[in-house]
């Protein structure tokens, strides 16, 4: 997470002295990838990195920087853009990082002449050096479209080279493509009217951003931005220009080669849309919510985790220091079976007969063994909430799966053009809330990880929807490693707590942003999103994706864990832990109803949110009680990381604000809930 | 009263004749929409988001932006 805001504002300071065109020597000819949305910059990317050096890519498209080194190149990835503009706060990201480019390698999608050239020629009025790299040409051909390549490179004035990311082609050419990059065919009146303001900002990029009313760029060279009629004038002139170019280079042999999707048509439609959002979160359900962590991390947790890794690491440490080890058999249904304690008071070294019987009985079919160590150093660090024990268990054998998993279904979602198609579908019911459609792509994602979501909300076209979006997001929206515990849990408790719980759920959904709506100034930005195709995600690709972002994922998270259990576990030792409980005593036990132990989840809550819910597995609790602890803990607040990113993203006051407001609700609502199942 | 985007019907042809200011409209231009374009109209879900087509490209559009763009059938 610190990586990717970290990447962006160091690209803005880095940025401003450099004269767009020239390079400094010494320094590394920086390559930045651009082009519109899904046209396959990222392959590009991953072909010259051969590997992701910094790992900060994060999904709902690229809202990040990646870069990696490539030869006497630094390689850029930007987000995708159909303009280098400030419309959004994603686009700013992509403006950034393509200012401070030597050299643009321009990624084009062929069958998309008239959308994508906007970006070339305006790259190319930039005055930046260029190549186009006009993607999809096998597609093209399947068309029954024909390109004038040459054409279009007399044009524009630049080297244009046919490639297919899918089947790699033209990727041998890149490097020719890197070193005769240069500056194109520029529009003589766009020259001129930039000759003034590039005097003063040393580089016709940034004057014709300013020209086109880039406040921000305006302000760094102490100049005026340009009004919206000198935008509006730009824009239409360039406009024309692309629809001639392509009106010259782009023939169509055929009118019955356009694609038609049938499928992609019928997720717009509500009628068989809805049908198919169903199919597709069942098959969500399925996978991550039965499959990953029902029975494949049953297996991994409980099996691999505490069975063999905890059981071999803990009877280690029991030589060395003074233990008791319970050890229970347990039989089909978990009840106790055969029961035995051994006691090594100079540690389990010392007494090698004793040793070998602990062994032999603690390793037969069923047996769980409990170790209690006298020294409470070695209770923090291999004990029941050890920081080497519980902690690596949790991050390895629980949420890795789980994770994996989840982003598995989420690469798959992306890449296949289904999000874009969902938002156009749910546009007007999420108008009723004071948002557009497009608010669907950081809320799915954030069921990935609200940290990364948070950030996603980039894309969204006002302030107002920002808010609304991020405190959905950190109020009702369980993550999903949290979500895998929440099912776990409620598999446990039955189908009424699953139906509580999501018509609670859902009413603070609707309640909190209509409130919001109500409260927040302004107007919301109207839906206008351009639709990709629908394809059959590449496995390749989506493995990639996966593994890279579990990668990052579990990069960024671990410290926290080892930080939550070393925090949980001194508290413990200190009795700190027990001041806590009692300290909410009348709140858990009167108000919400819950044992008092149920306080040490809060605690844990804080530092991770799955963390929390996974505070309520040791504790003996009734199905309704389940219910509540769940929703409580659900509403209650963001992990730390969510939360700092929310503070970078939307300033401490409304992060703050949010923060506060989520301790009010969850125990509010939760409690309420309880007065009235419980 | 001028005819606006959100009353056009699936499989419609219009020609669209003003776009609203502001930046909406640099947006617009910049996906590809501009004044005297015709495009076929593919799609309008119920609460009135209309999918608009043009060559081989799709782009949907909020029914309060297509109040604000007027046609020609």
């Amino acid at each position: 997470m610190k990586t990717e805001t970290i990447a962006s504002e160091n690209l803005l300071s880095k940025q401003k002295p450099t004269n767009g065109n020239s390079n400094k020597s010494g320094s590394r000819t920086k390559v930045v990838l651009a082009g519109n949305p899904n046209v396959g910059k990222s392959v590009f990317f991953n072909h010259l990195s051969g590997m992701y050096v910094d790992v900060s890519n994060f999904p709902g498209t690229t809202v990040s920087i990646t870069s990696a080194q490539y030869k006497n190149y630094n390689i850029y990835d930007s987000p995708g853009t159909y303009g280098v503009s400030a419309f959004t706060e994603e686009e700013k990201v992509a403006r950034d990082v393509i200012l401070s480019a030597d050299v643009v390698l321009n990624v084009v999608n062929s069958l998309h002449l008239h959308r994508d050239l906007f970006l070339t020629l305006q790259l190319i009025e930039m005055g930046k050096k260029v190549s186009v790299l006009l993607n999809f040409s096998d597609e093209v051909k399947k068309n029954k479209i024909k390109i004038d390549v040459e054409k279009l490179s007399q044009l524009l004035g630049v080297e244009v080279i046919e490639t297919s990311a899918i089947k790699k082609e033209g990727f041998d050419k890149l490097d020719f493509a890197i070193e005769n990059s240069r500056i194109g065919n520029c529009d003589q009146k766009v020259k001129e009217l930039l000759s003034d303001t590039a005097k003063i900002t040393g580089s016709e990029a940034e004057a014709l951003l300013i020209k086109e009313g880039d406040v921000e760029v305006a302000k760094r060279h102490n100049s005026d931005p340009g009004t919206v009629d000198d935008r509006e004038y730009l824009y239409i002139q360039r406009r024309n220009r692309v629809n001639n170019i392509v009106d010259q280079v782009e023939f169509e042999n055929s009118t019955k080669g356009i694609i038609f999707s049938k499928l992609g048509r019928m997720t717009l439609n509500p009628f068989t849309g809805i049908p198919i959002l169903a199919f597709v979160l069942l098959v969500i359900y399925f996978f991550v919510g039965d499959l990953i962590s029902q029975r494949v991390v049953d297996y991994t947790e409980n099996e691999i985790g505490v069975g063999i890794f905890e059981y071999n690491l803990k009877s280690l440490v029991a030589d060395y220091t003074p233990s008791t080890i319970t050890v229970e058999i347990l039989g089909e249904n978990d009840d106790v079976i055969d029961s035995r304690s051994f006691e090594f008071p100079q540690g389990k070294s010392e007494n090698p007969e004793l040793a070998e019987k602990f062994k032999s009985f603690s390793t037969k079919d069923g047996s769980v063994s409990d170790f209690v160590y006298e020294n409470p150093i070695a209770t923090l660090f291999f004990g029941e909430f050890g920081v080497l024990t519980m902690t690596i268990t949790y991050l390895l054998f629980l949420l890795l799966p789980l994770v994996l998993g989840f982003y598995f279904i989420m690469a798959i979602l992306e890449d296949s053009g289904y999000l874009p198609r969902l938002a156009t579908m749910l546009d007007r019911t999420l108008n009723r809330i004071g948002l557009n459609g497009k608010a669907v792509i950081p809320i799915m994602l954030g069921f990935g990880c609200i940290t990364m979501a948070n950030i996603t909300t980039r894309i969204l076209g006002t302030n107002r929807e920002r808010s609304i979006v991020t405190a959905i997001l950190q109020f009702v929206i369980p993550c999903s490693a949290q979500l895998a515990v929440i099912a776990f849990l409620l598999a446990r408790a039955g189908t009424v707590p699953l139906l509580i719980f999501m018509v609670t759920i859902f009413t603070i959904l609707i309640t909190l942003s209509t409130i919001l709506n109500r409260l927040l100034p302004g107007e919301s930005s109207p839906l206008l999103l351009d639709l990709p195709t629908m394809k059959i995600p590449q496995l390749r690709n989506v493995l990639k994706k996966t593994f890279f972002r579990a990668y990052g994922f579990m990069k960024e998270a671990y410290v926290w864990f080892f930080v939550g259990a070393l925090g949980i576990g001194l508290m413990q030792i200190t009795n700190l832990l027990s001041v806590w409980q009692n300290l909410l005593e009348p709140l858990t036990t009167n108000w919400l109803k819950l044992p008092k132990e149920a306080a040490n989840a809060f605690i844990m809550g804080m530092v991770r949110r799955d963390f929390g819910a996974a505070g309520l597995f040791d504790i003996q609790l009734s199905a309704m009680q389940i219910t509540v602890a769940i929703i409580t803990i659900t509403i209650f607040v963001p992990c730390i990381a969510s939360f700092v990113v929310m503070l970078k993203e939307r300033g401490w006051k409304e992060g703050i604000s949010i923060w506060i407001g989520t301790w009010i609700t969850a125990f509010f609502i939760g409690g309420l809930v309880a007065q009235i199942i419980i | 009263m001028a005819l606006t985007l959100d009353k056009a019907l699936k499989g419609h042809s219009l020609t669209i004749a003003k776009l609203p200011n502001g930046d909406i409209k640099s947006q617009l231009i910049r996906l590809g929409i501009t004044e005297g374009l015709t495009v076929s109209c593919i799609e309008k879900l119920p609460g009135g988001t209309i999918v608009l087509r043009r060559n081989r490209q799709e782009i949907a559009l909020g029914s309060a932006l297509a109040k604000s763009i007027e046609i020609v059938l």
